[in-house]
């Protein structure tokens, strides 16, 4: 193989066709040309090859899994590596099926480069120009449109040029891509590697000569500092890093810095690559951070520089590529994850989806396995983030599952629509759309084994048999599944709240009386969630923690005192009950039965008096309307006390 | 003032970012430590990663008690100097039960020593991200493996199933049960990997450098003779000036002839060579598919 410095550049590119375009033959002919192909490895090819015609197919070097190389097509990324004296190059080699478009898509995510293969006989098809579109969309800056089997069309320069002006034509509009043409033959080796005398007309660079030139940008960032912070480094009291990849732009000690989304400024103090100090570091490299102040600052917040900063929402528009077999369901929870976060969201519309065919948009309600469509997603709490046409890194989030885990969509933030904040904290997120204010979340707290969960059921038992739309979501079923990712620190708790607020108020969309059973046992997180949804009851499950010990049902309290488990609510973390809760049931005085009946005459009042509300008799305030609520509770619970 | 980064700065901060977002978004993870060279880049990425803090997960080795000597004493030392938290793990049973390559063949061998023994450790502590030091360019099959790599219940690979893999927003997300499988060094090469040991003079086990040792010529293969290796008939050890080039159980090693002494002979000598590093590693070539088949089970 070449020698190779220390100092070459790295050129991240990926190949696409449609099937027989010969795109593996032309790789496993880039990769031999250039050395990087090992002798028992191209034995081993001609072992499986031999039964077919004796000499080595070239493509069968990258044809790597079994199952692959019975059906003779390439149903995965395959990445590849090979150097020259100039620069190292990886090889993302997509698959060519569109059942397999997703692969393609998670090929051309990190690429700087797209070699789009056709075939000199067929000219462009309908996959190619899936393809183009997928490149364009996902912000890589050059297409090189490998003309291939320029042997099997005699080497015409009219067919390649025609093939040319008709790719020219219909990729007009995206001029953020430069294109590039090579006319060349993989299985003969020309204008691979050497320029080949049969394309004497063609007076461009060869394939590898192309690839060894192009200049290698940073794709399209726009140079803005961006740190998610990954961890938070604490060897020891004395010392507080930020550990993270610097995903744009770049950052000097001494440089003023904005915490994302506190808002707070700081300085950066020192920038740490292990036992380095440096005094500037860039895009990407991957440093720990400590800052002038202390504050508070952890996974999933993000550094970045005052004058120029991101832009702030709880919805946005963006481009959606669908990769499940499932489709898209619209007012469901997916997660997304963006930068070093994870967000719940919902989309809430399909503003158009896209035909291949003709570039066109038309009307859609729902993506498809492989659909591509702009959407207006909605998330729980604010995304701090770029339009992905100026930062790849803060413009892209996938969404994924929570049911399954998979990975379902691939999502690049639109330009479109975007408001961009000033630099105040950021709380101000844009309130839900009107619609979400038909049903009803209530809100069941209190310490573990209080009662929560029965109360819940007896109460779901009874709304059921009086005709209302009830699903329970109960706190130990959601960190099961839809927040796995969280433990048991304040910030974990209070997300843990805000998520399942958020799928609270999305079940209310369509007119579900959603009773929440979770211990949220902060006071301050409770009261944020009520201001952000007017449809809100709040249900006290108290009972003195020395009874909820005694019952102790799933046995925690024990392990919490022999120390198996740490901020047990109760134990070593404390709980703020509710100040003015509507309902507060007393489990360790009352049955079941007059603890639900209070809840569902709650709920009950709550509609009647929105009736009303709606009828233009509504009550000033929503605290008003909360004080009332409470009242007709005490007034009842009063009464059965006398009973 | 303008910075150049090379490739392996390139390399490094994505591997750098790969390890601390395992250590994010995972309860118990773990890295398997081979003792090789990659395992030793591993090492010295995931010391940048969270320094001046320690490393914050454990490592793991998976100890057929077919490795050779110098590469156990190399282990014990390196952790010890470096005050890692090294889990051992042996499938005991399979061994008093009289596993060995010589007895089983290979492939059995394998199954029990290594597949087997890894899917029992990671269960017996509850690993949840097991990462790894393969690369894609190492084998046909490797080159299809994401970075974060989804195993089932059973520590099983459905290479037709990958979860997309977008940009560097890697999805960790399992059940009880499943685990991820983490491969911070997807996109090295060998190459890279011994530029790097130059670079930033990490500690490797002495067999990678050459020197005269005492071993079996058997057809193409050069077998390093430890563990009362059985000799065929008419077969006799001869000293042969040769190194490793990809180190695992003594009888599935075989060594390359080569008299690179040093790391940038290594290198010099790299660009020579025509032939792929895991060409004498036994296993892989035991039948056609046969890494891939490896992997679905579960190896590593």
């Amino acid at each position: 193989m070449n020698s190779l410095t220390a100092t070459t550049g790295l050129l991240r590119f990926l190949t696409a066709g449609s099937v027989d375009d010969g795109k593996s033959t032309l790789i496993g002919r880039l990769l031999w040309e250039s050395g990087g192909v090992y002798e028992d490895q191209l034995e081993a090819v001609r072992k499986v090859s031999a039964g077919k015609n004796g000499t080595a197919d070239l493509s069968l070097i990258t044809d790597g899994l079994k199952a692959e190389r019975e059906q003779a097509i390439t149903i995965d990324v395959a990445y590849r590596y090979f150097s020259t004296p100039r620069r190292k190059f990886i090889i993302a080699d997509t698959p060519g099926h569109d059942q397999y478009t997703r692969n393609m898509v998670t090929g051309a995510s990190n690429a700087d480069l797209a070699v789009l293969l056709i075939d000199a006989r067929k000219g462009l098809l309908e996959q190619t120009r899936r393809h183009a579109y997928i490149i364009w969309l996902l912000g890589i800056r050059h297409i090189v449109l490998a003309v291939n089997k320029m042997d099997l069309v005699g080497y015409d320069q009219r067919t390649f040029t025609d093939i040319c002006d008709v790719f020219e034509q219909s990729t007009a509009f995206m001029d953020t891509v430069k294109k590039h043409f090579v006319p060349l033959s993989a299985l003969c080796g020309e204008n691979i590697v050497q320029r080949s005398s049969n394309l004497g007309w063609y007076d461009g660079p060869s394939l590898l000569e192309l690839l060894e030139t192009v200049p290698v940008s940073q794709g399209s960032d726009s140079g803005d500092f961006r740190f998610p912070v990954q961890n938070v480094v604490r060897p020891d009291p004395d010392f507080r890093g930020y550990a993270g990849q610097i995903v744009s732009g770049k950052v000097q000690a001494g440089q003023e810095i904005i915490a994302l989304p506190s808002g707070r400024k700081s300085r950066v103090e020192q920038i740490l690559l292990y036992k380095q100090t440096l005094d500037e570091a860039i895009a990407p490299q991957s440093v720990v951070l400590t800052l002038q102040d202390h504050i508070d600052l952890g996974r999933g917040d993000m550094l970045v520089e005052p004058e120029r900063m991101p832009a702030v929402a709880n919805q946005f528009l963006a481009d959606l590529i669908w990769m499940a077999r499932e489709p898209m369901k619209k007012g469901v929870p997916y997660l997304i994850r963006h930068a070093s976060q994870v967000l719940c969201c919902t989309v809430t519309e399909v503003i158009h989806g896209l035909d291949f065919q003709t570039f066109a948009s038309h009307e859609a309600e729902t993506l498809q396995l492989n659909a591509i469509g702009k959407v207006r997603i909605v998330t729980h709490k604010a995304m701090f983030f770029d339009a992905y046409s100026s930062n790849r890194a803060t413009g892209s989030f996938i969404m994924v599952d929570p049911a399954t885990n998979d990975t379902v969509g691939a999502g690049m933030v639109s330009a479109e629509d975007l408001t961009v904040h000033d630099s105040a904290p950021y709380q101000a997120a844009v309130p839900l759309p009107a619609t979400y204010s038909t049903g009803l979340t209530v809100w069941f707290t209190g310490l573990s084994g209080a009662g929560k969960t029965t109360i819940c059921s007896s109460v779901y038992t009874e709304l059921l048999a009086l005709g209302f739309r009830v699903e329970v979501l109960d706190g130990d079923v959601i960190r099961r599944k839809l927040n796995s990712d969280l433990g048991f620190s304040q910030k974990d708790r209070d997300e843990n709240v805000r998520r399942i607020a958020f799928v609270a108020q999305l079940l209310a969309t369509h007119g579900v009386i959603v009773l929440v059973a979770a211990i949220s046992p902060y006071r301050e997180v409770r009261e944020e969630i009520r201001r952000d949804n007017p449809n809100f009851i709040e249900v006290y499950v108290n009972a003195p923690l020395e009874i909820c010990e005694q019952r102790d049902p799933k046995g925690l309290y024990k392990r919490a005192r022999n120390k198996e488990i740490e901020k047990f609510t109760g134990i070593d973390d404390p709980y703020q009950p509710p100040l003015v809760p509507e309902v507060e049931c007393r489990t360790d005085r009352e049955m079941v039965k007059a603890s639900s009946a209070r809840v569902v005459s709650a709920i009950q009042f709550f509609f009647a008096s929105r009736l009303n509300k709606d009828e233009g008799q509504a009550m000033s305030c929503p605290d008003a309307g909360r004080a009332e609520i409470a009242e007709q509770s005490r007034i009842q619970s009063n009464r059965e006390d006398c009973l | 003032m303008s910075q150049h980064l090379s490739h392996l700065d390139l390399l490094e901060a994505e591997s750098i970012y790969i390890l601390r977002e395992v250590a994010a978004e995972f309860a118990r993870p773990a890295m398997l430590y081979s003792i090789g060279k990659d395992s030793s880049v591993m090492l010295r990425l995931a010391q940048k990663a969270f320094y001046p803090g320690k490393i914050p997960f454990p490592f793991l080795h998976i100890d057929t008690t077919y490795k050779f000597r110098e590469m156990i004493e190399f282990r014990d030392a390196n952790c010890r100097r470096l005050g890692i938290d090294l889990i051992l793990h042996t499938n005991t049973e399979a061994i008093q039960s009289g596993a060995n390559p010589f007895k089983l063949g290979t492939k059995r061998c394998c199954a029990l020593l290594k597949t087997q023994a890894l899917l029992d450790a990671l269960k017996l502590h509850r690993i949840d991200a097991a990462i790894g030091g393969a690369r894609r360019d190492e084998e046909k099959s490797r080159a299809k493996e994401r970075v974060f790599s989804f195993r089932d219940a059973f520590g099983q690979w459905d290479p037709k199933n990958q979860r997309p893999e977008l940009w560097n927003l890697y999805n960790g997300r399992v059940d009880a049960g499943q685990s991820i499988r983490v491969f911070p060094l997807s996109n090295w090469t060998e190459t890279d990997v011994w530029r790097y040991i130059e670079r930033e003079d990490i500690p490797v086990v002495p067999l990678y450098f050459a020197k005269k040792r005492e071993v079996l010529v058997r057809g193409n293969l050069i077998i390093p003779l430890e563990h009362d290796f059985e000799l065929r008939e008419n077969e006799k050890p001869q000293q042969v000036m040769c190194r490793m080039r990809s180190l695992g159980c003594t009888y599935c090693t075989g060594a390359v002839l080569s008299e690179a002494d040093t790391v940038s002979k290594i290198i010099a000598e790299l660009q020579q060579f025509r032939r792929s590093e895991r060409e004498n590693r036994i296993i892989d070539h035991d039948q056609e598919g046969s890494m891939e088949l490896k992997k679905r089970e579960g190896y590593f």
